[in-house]
């Protein structure tokens, strides 16, 4: 009989904490098959991030070091900077990425580390249950925006993959999502590519990945999906946002 | 060959002599010595200077490089290693050995640029969250920079656990003639928990983080015993004229120097006074003062600083005796004279002398 799909060597057999219908665990299973294809996982140093997926150590079966919050790209630039011949990510929430580690963030691709940071946004603080996040939408009730987020007190959503096209060091960015076999196949694409260009040792590569929390967003799993093509997608830019030179631009 | 050297330079030459070869930091006065003279000297060397966006940026990227199994440092000032102590606290937990470097200047707030040891607090009994410990050293001159630098390493290797090296501005700043003699180290374990890639091994996962109370006990037992052996083993301290003393002064770093003056001068005057100096600020060091503690009539804290470690000294003489304390604040340092006159006033009753 032929085989036509296994599970990845890139993940261990733990089963997964995340609630039914989160995207988190086909994200995971993305990164754990691309480890596996490029022959990553015994030269990889994953960084665990404060949120949903700070057990993700456990997942992945390449070393990890779990950071602080906000701090995972600090922790995987001091990792990348003692050991340069090994493959480093980070995993972050959007609390992790674009509010707590904004700085981290932002300072990494302003420096080009030959780093990548898988970035995943469902507009939602979900392991503390459910909180505003510098990209929950504009009116999303949350339970620290039990009225809806009102950009006159509030702000406005971050739309951090496309703020990373500014920045020179940033070579790689690219903004998708995991909400249709279409999309998942676009995501693993992306991810490979972003993969590619820290080995190439070109700079930062940076890859955003809109995600669910049916739990938090109070809704099913279907109507979470959805939720984001309806509701997150208008928000934020989706696609290839900037390639390499070698691809034929430099610019965002 | 003695060499003429400005102690927060003589630092960073013995860090990279103790085969450190990553520095991350951010400037800030009066430790900018540090990091600038990584940048000039570890090129040469094969090594990493990165200026970190804050201090603390720097302090996980130390994290980082120390979870994959290097040798690293940073460097900073006060207001900076305020920055620094979520950082600390997580390096503890997660068992990451590195050196931080902490060069007291003025505060509370932003302070002024003067030497203080006002810092104690912060560094002896934990500035970030949690039950935890770095083992903090503090040197009283240049040489001794140098000397407890390079056994900093060893120490941060051998527990598993950070090392502060701290020193008052006036320490980072002066320069003094310094030697660089061959150092013998402990031996040491291959760090097989690090994360450094799972090559021909099962992963290494490098963490601070549990979420089960009851593994949560389990790990603050184990450190807690790791902090018992420490405070078993490391404790150190200098003696001067403490034979025969009377009374006895406590003093570290910079207060020490000037204190050793003091001593002289009561001396002459046929008061049988001594100084014992800390060299570890913790585990603070009990035992050498519990051994004084029948033959000294009286205590006396000499600190930059509101009076710190005054209550570490009382916690140890547990009112056996008086402790006294002068000290002065915001970046100036007490005139021996002043010291003696305090001496006499809180002591001899104001009587004698």
């Amino acid at each position: 009989m032929k085989s036509i799909f296994t599970k990845t060597t890139g993940l261990s057999d733990r089963p997964f904490h995340y609630c039914p219908g989160c995207t988190h665990g086909i994200i995971h299973r993305l990164i754990g098959e691309l480890l596996e294809e490029m022959n990553l996982i015994e030269n990889t140093i994953g960084v665990a991030p404060v949120g949903c997926s700070g057990f993700c150590e456990n997942y992945f079966m390449c070393d990890m070091i779990g950071a602080a919050h906000g701090r995972a790209v600090a922790v995987a630039t001091g990792a990348k900077r003692a050991r340069p011949d090994r493959f480093v990510f980070t995993y972050q929430g959007d609390g992790d990425g674009a509010s707590i580690g904004l700085a981290e963030t932002m300072s990494a691709a302003a420096r080009g580390e030959r780093i990548t940071s898988i970035f995943v946004n469902n507009c939602i603080y979900g392991m503390t249950g459910g909180q505003m996040a510098p990209t929950s939408l504009v009116g999303q009730k949350t339970s620290t925006s039990p009225y809806g987020r009102d950009a006159m007190t509030m702000g406005y959503p971050l739309d951090l993959p496309k703020v990373l096209t500014q920045i020179e060091g940033a070579v790689y960015v690219a903004s998708v999502s995991v909400d249709t076999p279409q999309a998942i196949k676009e995501a693993k694409k992306a991810l490979r590519k972003a993969f590619q260009v820290q080995r190439d040792g070109l700079g930062y590569s940076f890859v955003s990945i809109l995600s669910t929390c049916p739990t938090n967003w109070g809704v099913t799993p279907v109507e979470a999906l959805e939720w984001l093509q309806t509701k997150m997608k208008p928000n934020f830019t989706l696609g290839e946002l900037k390639v390499p030179a070698t691809e034929g631009g430099s610019e965002a | 060959m003695a060499l003429l050297m400005k102690g927060n330079e003589a630092i960073a030459e013995a860090a990279i002599q103790a085969g450190c070869r990553l520095f991350y930091g951010y400037p800030i006065t009066p430790s900018t010595e540090i990091p600038e003279y990584m940048a000039k000297k570890m090129k040469a060397v094969g090594g990493t200077y990165l200026q970190a966006e804050s201090e603390v940026a720097a302090i996980y990227m130390v994290y980082g490089a120390g979870a994959v199994g290097e040798r690293v440092m940073t460097g900073t000032s006060s207001p900076g290693f305020s920055l620094m102590q979520e950082g600390l606290s997580f390096l503890f937990a997660a068992e990451i050995p590195c050196v931080i470097i902490d060069v007291m200047r003025g505060g509370p707030g932003l302070g002024g640029l003067g030497p203080t040891q006002a810092d104690y607090f912060q560094l002896t009994k934990g500035g970030g969250h949690g039950d935890y410990h770095a083992i903090v050293l503090a040197p009283s001159s240049v040489q001794e920079m140098v000397d407890l630098t390079k056994e900093a390493f060893d120490l941060a290797d051998y527990y598993r656990n950070l090392v502060i090296i701290a020193v008052d501005g006036i320490l980072g700043q002066m320069m003094e003639p310094v030697e660089f003699p061959p150092y013998e180290g402990r031996k040491l374990e291959p760090k097989t928990w690090a994360a450094s890639g799972a090559e021909g091994r099962s992963k290494n996962n490098v963490i601070s983080y549990y979420l089960t109370p009851e593994i949560g006990e389990k790990e603050n037992s184990r450190w807690g015993a790791k902090m018992l052996r420490i405070k078993e083993s490391e404790q150190r301290f200098v003696e001067y004229r403490m034979d025969d003393a009377e009374y006895a002064f406590v003093a570290f770093g910079t207060c020490a120097r000037i204190t050793e003056t003091v001593v002289d001068m009561l001396r002459e005057e046929g008061i049988n006074v001594g100084l014992y100096r800390p060299i570890t600020l913790w585990p603070f060091p009990e035992k050498g003062l519990s051994a004084r503690i029948n033959q000294i009539k009286g205590w006396m804290s000499i600190e930059l600083s509101a009076g710190q470690m005054v209550d570490d000294v009382k916690l140890v003489v547990n009112g056996k005796a008086p402790v006294g304390f002068y000290g002065r604040q915001g970046g100036m340092t007490p005139e021996p004279e002043e010291v003696v006159a305090a001496f006499k006033a809180q002591l001899l009753g104001g009587v004698q002398g």
